[in-house]
């Protein structure tokens, strides 16, 4: 199937998203899709797959114009999208995910067993699977998971298979294994798009790269005739040096301090000491053990061992009611989930790690609350119309600013930032890092947990990369790069 | 900048449509509800019949504002009627072998928040769904109730002023009971809008685990509103074993549905995080004026149980509509 997307504009509201992106795909490539965190992939294969509208720009598919009115008719058509939260249901079967919505039946709606599995068996053999079909789904590891979806779509005859950040949550073997099976679907003329920040791969595993900024397409490039700093340059649109605020913080005292922490099978002997006024970040896979490190020592999951000290003083940590008291904030990787109660107020959101602090007779005292929602809210630059609008309002940016506004008003010496600047856009990203550098100004020591590599060392004054639940090396700002932050991560030395 | 300042200064007064209909809603219905049965009967309006109606209010309100807290955190308490039960058949029990009424009233109450408590902690530390835990303690503290009495009303309570005073007296020609119920409504007004605890309780119900994680310690905050939610029922048990002069075992058998409903009514969401106490006093007024409007126009009791279920979807469909 050949695909050709131009002049695509598309906005939601008054924020152009795609201000005019050209996209090829020929049929049985590899066409690799990169970009910042908002510079518009998602909108525009989510245009592809029908569940937006393009404001303008045609879409041409095998040479003939075609929009599909939502991914369903998509896939019937021959698109898939294979999302990095994926679609399977966890106490269904591998089979019964497999056939969800199209079983065989016979006449009176019995459901096939025997010709559903047939079926399966032989698309695993062909993709090299090895699954037993009566697994409960909820058992298998993301990657097997990923191949039942990548199997489910080609039983719908899939030419076009987009993948989004494929790779995100695999061990190193399963990558290999899905290379393997993109190899064989390549053989099959497929054509997969695939998303994904991570240089290695794409330089591994694609034919051709499309680079998307600010809601344009840069270029298109053939992979054999470009190189990893083209990449990035044309994805940032400028040197890193501007890209990320210069930080002048003067790096004081040792603040806060870990030793030997650990949590059964998961993380083991992690030490490390943050100073005032030093951002440090953590790099490492996803599933290597950063964020549960991180919510152990704020007190959601308990420590099986280890030691806290903050100024010197040991700390006692078993909810994050203690943490707060002492003056550790924490913003959580998952903002809709953990950092904001999405329908209450942006004041209400703000002011309630503090709430305790607006007691004023046994009531609270609102006019306190609301000055302070107000300060926050103009540091923070948020942008919004009142503080009584509902935090669901807000762009992806602002809600996180609104989380960090809960975590500044605590007045926290220690604050820890898991993936700060995801799914904001470019421009409150730079807002956050400025944040970042002025809080590290009045001596908070920052811990900043990062997929994003190009941010951990464009922000962090040291580096600490973690893989499998060990600390695996420490990077300083003037050592640190991309290849040897990959190396440590993936267990290289 | 400086205009989002402002904007935030001036949108403060704004207060949308929206917001006004889906206040007002429930006073409305009320108010046409109460026009309603005047027309038909005019013998409602009397201020007779409105004393003897906000008197047959009062329990079932006592009890809804505890079941608004429990609610608007997404939980559920199903145990407040056998709550009711087991308080008032203790606290019987206690003045009947000689114990000050006073004295004896005062732990009905604290029994009561004590059984709440027990919901509670059965729903945070024991991870139960908060209707799987109420519908045993309901059967359990039933049981109990019907174990301590033999299946008997307990009587002979005597004649303690204050004690006849709590269901039967009147305070400047107020039914007692009026009052306790305004007394209550007032205070766990403030404790819900205009106090931490209240805040602390919208924040679960909104989002539990962000609550947590902004430093809310869910599981305190939410026994203590089981351990209130008991308590309301306790102190409408006093109530009623002062109107009957007895405790029946059998007292506050489905009272559990009528909170509900008037919770619902109200307009605070089953699914938590929303809800209003001032809703649910209202929403107590609009069964009240039901039960008593429909008796006054003679409809059997039969009928009024279908009338009540239908008024309690048309209620819920216009506020899904909004």
């Amino acid at each position: 199937m050949e695909v050709k997307m131009t002049g695509i504009t598309k906005s939601f509201g008054h924020n152009s998203v795609l201000r005019g992106v050209d996209f090829g795909l020929h049929a049985g490539e590899v066409h690799a899709l990169m970009g910042e965190n908002g510079a518009g992939k998602s909108t525009l294969m989510n245009i592809l797959t029908g569940l937006h509208t393009a404001d303008s720009g045609e879409i041409l598919v095998n040479g003939s114009e075609r929009t599909f009115a939502n991914p369903k008719e998509a896939e019937v058509n021959g698109i898939s999208f294979i999302h990095q939260e994926m679609n399977t249901w966890a106490d269904m079967t591998v089979l019964e995910n497999l056939f969800l919505g199209r079983e065989l039946k016979n006449g009176i709606g019995w459901i096939k067993t025997k010709e559903m599995k047939a079926q399966a068996k032989g698309v695993f053999a062909e993709l090299g699977i090895h699954l037993d079909l009566n697994r409960d789904v909820g058992t298998l590891s993301v990657g097997q998971q990923q191949m039942i979806e990548i199997a489910k779509s080609l039983m719908t005859n899939a030419e076009v298979i987009i993948m989004d950040e494929p790779t995100a949550a695999l061990t190193e073997r399963e990558i290999d294994v899905l290379f393997t099976i993109i190899e064989k679907l390549k053989s099959r003329n497929v054509a997969i798009i695939y998303i994904s920040h991570r240089m290695e791969e794409i330089f591994r595993i694609s034919d051709r790269i499309t680079v998307m900024r600010d809601g344009v397409s840069v270029a298109t490039k053939n992979t054999k005739e470009t190189h990893n700093d083209e990449i990035v340059r044309m994805m940032v649109g400028r040197d890193l040096e501007d890209y990320y605020p210069e930080k002048h913080a003067e790096i004081g005292e040792v603040v806060f301090e870990a030793k030997q922490l650990g949590q059964e099978k998961v993380f083991k002997n992690i030490s490390f000491q943050v100073k005032a006024g030093e951002i440090v970040g953590f790099s490492g896979l996803m599933g290597a053990g950063r964020t549960e490190v991180m919510r152990s020592i704020f007190g959601i999951d308990p420590l099986d061992e280890g030691e806290l000290y903050l100024e010197g003083e040991k700390l006692l940590i078993k909810s994050p009611h203690d943490a707060i008291r002492k003056g550790i904030g924490f913003l959580t990787e998952n903002r809709k989930d953990e950092g904001l109660i999405l329908e209450d107020s942006i004041c209400d959101n703000i002011s309630l790690p503090s709430i305790d602090g607006f007691k004023k007779h046994l009531l609270i005292d609102t006019k306190a609350e609301h000055d302070f929602a107000d300060m926050l809210m103009k540091r923070l630059n948020v942008k919004a119309m009142t503080r009584e609008d509902p935090a669901s309002s807000l762009s992806g940016g602002n809600q996180q600013k609104v989380v960090l506004a809960k975590w500044v008003g605590i007045g926290s010496k220690v604050l820890i930032l898991d993936e700060p600047t995801r799914g904001v856009d470019v421009g409150a990203k730079r807002e956050i890092y400025q944040l970042m550098n002025e809080l590290a100004d009045r001596g908070v020591a920052i811990i900043m947990v990062s997929s994003d590599l190009p941010e951990i060392l464009g922000v962090s004054d040291r580096v600490l990369v973690i893989h499998e639940g060990k600390l695996a090396g420490e990077l300083s700002r003037t050592e640190a790069t991309e290849e040897k932050i990959m190396t440590l991560a993936t267990g290289g030395y | 900048m400086k205009n989002e300042v402002e904007n935030v200064q001036i949108g403060n007064k704004k207060v949308s449509y929206k917001d006004l209909i889906s206040k007002l809603g429930p006073l409305l219905a009320l108010i046409v509800l109460m026009i309603f049965v005047t027309v038909l009967n005019p013998g409602f309006i009397s201020p007779h019949n409105i004393l003897n109606l906000l008197r047959q209010v009062s329990t079932n309100a006592l009890i809804a504002f505890g079941m608004t807290f429990v609610i608007i955190t997404g939980g559920i308490d199903l145990s407040v009627g056998s709550t009711l039960a087991l308080s008032s058949a203790l606290t019987a029990g206690m003045i009947v072998s000689g114990l000050d009424p006073i004295l004896a009233m005062v732990a009905g109450v604290a029994i009561g928040f004590v059984l709440g408590a027990v919901n509670g902690l059965l729903i945070t530390k024991g991870r139960m769904a908060p209707f799987i835990a109420t519908l045993a303690t309901m059967t359990i503290f039933r049981g109990l109730t019907l174990v301590y009495t033999d299946g008997n009303p307990i009587t002979g309570i005597g004649d303690s002023f204050i004690f006849k005073y709590m269901g039967r007296g009147y305070l400047f020609g107020i039914p007692f009971p009026v009052v306790l119920m305004l007394v209550c409504f007032a205070l766990l007004f403030m404790l819900l809008h205009k106090m931490t605890f209240g805040r602390k309780t919208f924040a679960i119900g909104g989002n539990e685990k962000a609550a947590y994680i902004a430093g809310i310690k869910s599981d305190r905050i939410k026994i203590m509103i089981y351990a209130i939610s008991g308590m309301m029922a306790s102190i409408a048990g006093i109530i009623i074993t002062s109107r009957l002069n007895s405790a029946q075992p059998t007292a506050g058998t489905s009272y559990e549905m009528d909170a509900i409903a008037s919770v619902v009514l109200g307009g605070t969401s089953l699914s938590g995080g929303r809800g209003r106490i001032v809703g649910t006093l209202i929403g107590a007024l609009i069964i009240g004026t039901l039960n008593n409007g429909l008796n006054l126009l003679g409809v059997s009791s039969f009928y009024q149980q279908v009338v009540k279920g239908i008024v309690i979807i048309i209620a819920v469909l216009i506020d899904r509509k909004k």
